[in-house]
């Protein structure tokens, strides 16, 4: 197929595809125009009845609560799925010689393991407050766990990204947000409803039992990432550094 | 609702992610396009938070920093090593 066709044949599909999508532009609804009930109700209720100003994470971990722990267990299985598939028997490598790079890369790195974590622990802790929760917390404490490695080099992140012991917190966080909403059954109450929501507006017990749930989604998300990056690193990157 | 003094910051907004996302489309070297794909990742977290949701925005950034570019750079670094050991070079 020559350059002249294949253009032939682009130009009139091009063509097509933006007068569909000029065509469903004009029909969208205006920035700002929401007509379904929940979002006026959640609003409304957010505060008053969960004391949590952050009314996604109210909707997230509480309202919806077991939809969210359907989401969870995508990433669940989805991490176990990888796992299955790039783990093998052989275990952990032991002589792996990589260099670390330029000093600039070890000081740079080295704060921004901080500032991640810390950043992390606050998306996580003040999730029903500010915008953030479980979710972009772990991942951002994950993503510190990742510039270990290119900080400090394979030996170092050898003794973090351990599989035998990341493996239970991963169960741990997936684990917790089950036992947290059986506990709400245990109670005589629905599952996962919020079995304390007593907690102070504005300040980082305003989740109530959410709170746990928050963290439990945290924990397994950081834990599930790292466990991800860990495979790809022991399949892929490793085989590299111990050929050269 | 919408302040009438975000209004020119969302036509910004919108200006920055129009000019990112073609960049990521024309920039041919892969580790190359993972750093123009981190901008243009980066115009859509401005793009998010100036039309008021912050939290897409901080899931965007996550995900965009963190997972995505883990993905492409451990496939090009597998690629790279496998085509260095055909020339014999590193």
């Amino acid at each position: 197929m020559t350059r002249r066709v294949r253009i032939g044949f682009f130009l009139p599909a091009l063509a097509g595809f933006a007068a569909l999508l000029v065509w469903a532009y004009t029909g969208i609804p205006s920035f700002g125009d929401y007509q379904g009930p929940y979002g006026f109700v959640i609003n409304r209720i957010s505060t008053p009845l969960r004391h949590m100003d952050n009314a996604v994470n109210s909707t997230t971990y509480d309202i919806r609560g077991i939809d969210t722990m359907g989401e969870e267990f995508i990433l669940f299985a989805a991490v176990i799925g990888v796992v299955l598939l790039l783990r093998d028997e052989e275990g952990r490598s032991e002589d792996v010689e990589d260099d670390t790079g330029s000093d600039v890369i070890r000081i740079f790195g080295t704060l921004a393991i901080g500032a991640a974590v810390l950043v992390g622990l606050w998306l996580v802790s003040f999730g029903f407050v500010t915008p953030g929760g479980g979710f972009q917390g772990g991942v951002a404490i994950a993503s510190g766990a990742l510039l270990l490695y290119l900080v400090a080099g394979y030996r170092e992140w050898s003794a973090f990204g351990d599989e035998t012991k990341l493996d239970p917190i991963k169960g741990i966080g997936g684990g917790g947000y089950v036992v947290i909403g059986l506990a709400a059954l245990v109670s005589g109450m629905p599952f996962l409803h919020n079995f304390f929501s007593g907690g102070v507006t504005g300040s980082v017990w305003s989740g109530g039992s959410a709170g746990f749930v928050n963290w439990s989604a945290g924990i397994e998300v950081a834990a599930a990432l790292v466990i991800l990056f860990s495979e790809f690193l022991e399949k892929y990157i490793v085989p590299i550094a111990k050929s050269r | 609702m919408i302040l009438a003094t975000l209004v020119p910051l969302q036509g910004v907004a919108l200006g920055l992610v129009a000019l990112a996302a073609p960049a990521v489309v024309l920039s041919r070297d892969p580790l190359k396009m993972i750093v123009v794909n981190g901008l243009y990742g980066l115009s859509l977290v401005l793009l998010f938070v100036i039309y008021g949701a912050p939290d897409v925005g901080l899931s965007m950034l996550v995900v965009g920093t963190v997972a995505y570019p883990l993905v492409v750079l451990v496939a090009i670094a597998r690629v790279r090593a496998r085509e260095g050991g055909k020339d014999g070079e590193e």
